[in-house]
């Protein structure tokens, strides 16, 4: 926001909000409750959580790959987990990105035909996103000379960042990253960080950032604990 | 894009793809080229004898009779007295007859003894008649005329001298040396089993017989090629003999006649029908050979299910990842369909190419080996259905790596279990 622009009350459309969120696993003593969770558009969320906390349950819950049991996910104002499971897929083609942990691509596709697999399901248009798919991964370190390469030739930290790429190729409302970091040494962590936020920033996506790693905190502005959230009985990996 | 995954997912597992695929193309070449070479030899057999009402022998079964007088398979268990012969043939409702002598043979191919009415009236394939390809007919006791593929596989010409054995089998140890024969025709090539026969006039049967008794020469008796010339050389009995009638509605009339002639037993026996009976016999042998080959299409397809059922655990990160670039579980179901189908569709065209390609190379081979005219071109209307139907059949197969990926990716979701 400049200065010159008159300041507004006009409430802003959170990115996405969890209301008594409830989920468990039918064969599982353990259940997962999130009673509220609001992210505004632009706000980025760190949640501190190992694996086998049940981090990865959160993530489909937010993903929309599962419904919660009780509770309503909101993406952009619009319900999310009312829908039918086959347009919460449509939904997060269009509004949702998602980076894992580590191999992120389809090792057989080119870098370009890795990261227009998410304006394909999103139903976009080829040619333009195929023009700013190449200039995404420009802004990402990501030459022109890499593009048509299999995903496979890439080392690790190429391929994290082509997935951000992938990831906004949409401008998400919503990016996951789930511990994209945990594969990187130091100097890429920081680097791939602040390039993940910078270009989430820049297409007003709000971040969920999953790590155990405490020192990647700093980056955000709020904090979530996945022990608060996992109660019962947790079988020990 | 669908396409694209589904082609550069399978080229990126080329190895094993590749695998599936040639089991594949060998059931399916198997298929086809059994299908094929079913067809083409019932044609084949079918086209060997065409115009003939009746085939006269002494009396026994009526595909013994059709597979010694028309196949050269076998052997008659009598001979048809030359009288007899003579008798029948007056028959006011048989326009023509063509004697069969047959038992003796030229280096594995039999020679049959006959008249140059052979030449006259002998039909096959659609009432084609025989053709030389060089020279003519026998006129001379010691001449003969050889089928096509005799002449060219023993490499003989016209003026060549060819000695007859005693026996059918390839090797004899008694050969009528004395008297070899001339070859003055030989005749263009029809796919049947005449390519394969030496013929001789009666008369020559008769000559290289004459100091032979009980199937062995009588000893300290010679006679030479000039002296029997000057014998009587009317034959005393034929093997078989193939019969024309003035009219066809007289077939069965003419043929209870000649198997009740008093003078000796006899069968008369409508080709048509022997040979449908023989095809009732052989329908079981075919229908076994079309089921194991049925089989092997299965066990090929049930291999290539196999291959994509072991390599869904390894193609988890990539369901996991389209997954969360928003495909439906069913996109995925659908990959793994046009997966099968791609590698399905390759296999039929391979397994086509190959099949003409082989076909094309066996054909003289099995022309000459087994008298198997074969066309090259093995496609059918019918190799549409079965295509088709091995299509469907994988797709249906599909359904089971498909399902797979489809459930996995509704219970995994965004898991990726390394």
């Amino acid at each position: 926001m400049t200065g010159t622009t008159p300041v507004t009350d006009k409430p802003k459309i959170p990115a996405i909000e969890l209301k008594n969120v409830v989920f468990y696993y039918q064969t599982a003593a353990w259940q997962l409750s999130l009673p509220a969770l609001t992210l505004q558009q632009g706000e980025h969320l760190f949640i501190k959580g190992a694996s086998g906390s049940g981090k990865t349950t959160l993530l489909n819950l937010l993903a929309g790959i599962i419904s919660p049991r009780q509770g309503e996910i909101k993406l952009g104002g619009e319900s999310f987990s009312r829908l039918s499971a086959a347009k919460r897929d449509t939904v997060r083609a269009r509004k949702i990105g998602v980076v894992f942990q580590q191999l992120n691509l389809i090792s057989y596709l080119s870098v370009l035909d890795n990261v227009l697999l998410s304006s394909h399901f999103a139903g976009l248009d080829k040619t333009a996103s195929e023009q700013r798919a190449i200039k995404l991964l420009q802004s990402l370190a990501l030459g022109p000379e890499l593009i048509q390469q299999q995903a496979a030739a890439l080392s690790v930290g190429q391929q994290q960042r082509v997935a951000i790429a992938r990831a906004l190729l949409t401008r998400p409302a919503l990016l996951i990253a789930d511990e994209p970091t945990s594969a990187l040494d130091a100097d890429n962590r920081d680097g791939f960080m602040q390039v993940m936020l910078e270009q989430a920033n820049a297409c007003q996506t709000s971040v969920i950032f999953v790590s155990h790693d405490a020192t990647l905190r700093r980056y955000f502005s709020q904090q979530l604990d996945m022990q608060h959230l996992a109660q019962g009985v947790q079988p020990c990996c | 894009m669908l396409l694209k995954l589904a082609r550069q997912s399978l080229w990126n597992r080329r190895g094993t793809a590749l695998l599936t695929l040639f089991s594949l193309t060998i059931s399916l070449v198997l298929l086809f080229g059994i299908e094929h070479l079913r067809k083409e030899a019932r044609q084949s057999f079918t086209s060997t004898i065409s115009g003939t009402d009746l085939i006269v022998g002494a009396r026994s079964g009526q595909l013994n009779l059709l597979l010694y007088s028309v196949f050269r398979i076998g052997n008659a268990t009598a001979n048809v007295n030359w009288a007899t012969y003579q008798r029948i043939r007056k028959h006011p409702q048989i326009s023509w007859t063509i004697p069969l002598a047959l038992g003796d043979s030229h280096r594995g191919y039999r020679v049959l003894g006959t008249n140059t009415d052979y030449f006259k009236y002998y039909r096959y394939a659609n009432d084609q008649s025989l053709k030389f390809r060089e020279g003519q007919p026998f006129n001379k006791v010691y001449d003969t005329v050889l089928g096509a593929e005799v002449a060219a596989k023993l490499g003989y010409k016209l003026g060549d001298q060819i000695t007859l054995a005693h026996g059918v089998g390839a090797v004899s140890f008694s050969e009528h040396k004395d008297k070899p024969f001339t070859v003055t025709g030989i005749l263009a090539p029809t796919g049947t089993p005449l390519d394969q026969t030496v013929h001789v006039s009666l008369e020559g049967i008769e000559a290289i017989h004459l100091d032979w008794q009980q199937g062995a020469p009588v000893p300290g008796r010679k006679i030479s090629a000039e002296q029997a010339l000057q014998q009587d050389l009317t034959p005393k009995a034929i093997t078989a003999f193939m019969v024309g009638l003035e009219s066809r509605m007289a077939t069965f009339v003419v043929q209870r006649q000649i198997n009740e002639f008093r003078g000796e037993a006899l069968s008369a026996i409508l080709p048509g029908v022997a040979l449908a009976e023989l095809w009732q016999m052989l329908s079981m042998v075919e229908n076994l050979l079309l089921l194991i080959t049925l089989l092997v299409l299965v066990a090929g397809l049930v291999g290539m299910m196999t291959t994509l059922l072991a390599s869904m655990k390894e193609r988890q990160r990539e369901m996991a990842i389209l997954r969360a670039v928003g495909a439906h579980p069913w996109y995925l179901f659908v990959l793994i369909q046009l997966e099968v189908l791609l590698l399905t569709l390759l296999a039929l065209l391979v397994a086509a190419v190959t099949l003409v390609v082989s076909l094309w190379a066996l054909q003289d081979r099995l022309a000459s080996s087994y008298g198997l005219f074969i066309n090259i071109n093995p496609f059918t209307l019918q190799t549409l259905y079965w295509a088709g139907a091995v299509l469907l059949v994988s797709a249906l197969l599909a359904c089971i790596p498909a399902f797979t990926a489809y459930r996995r990716a509704l219970n995994d979701g965004l898991a990726i279990r390394l």
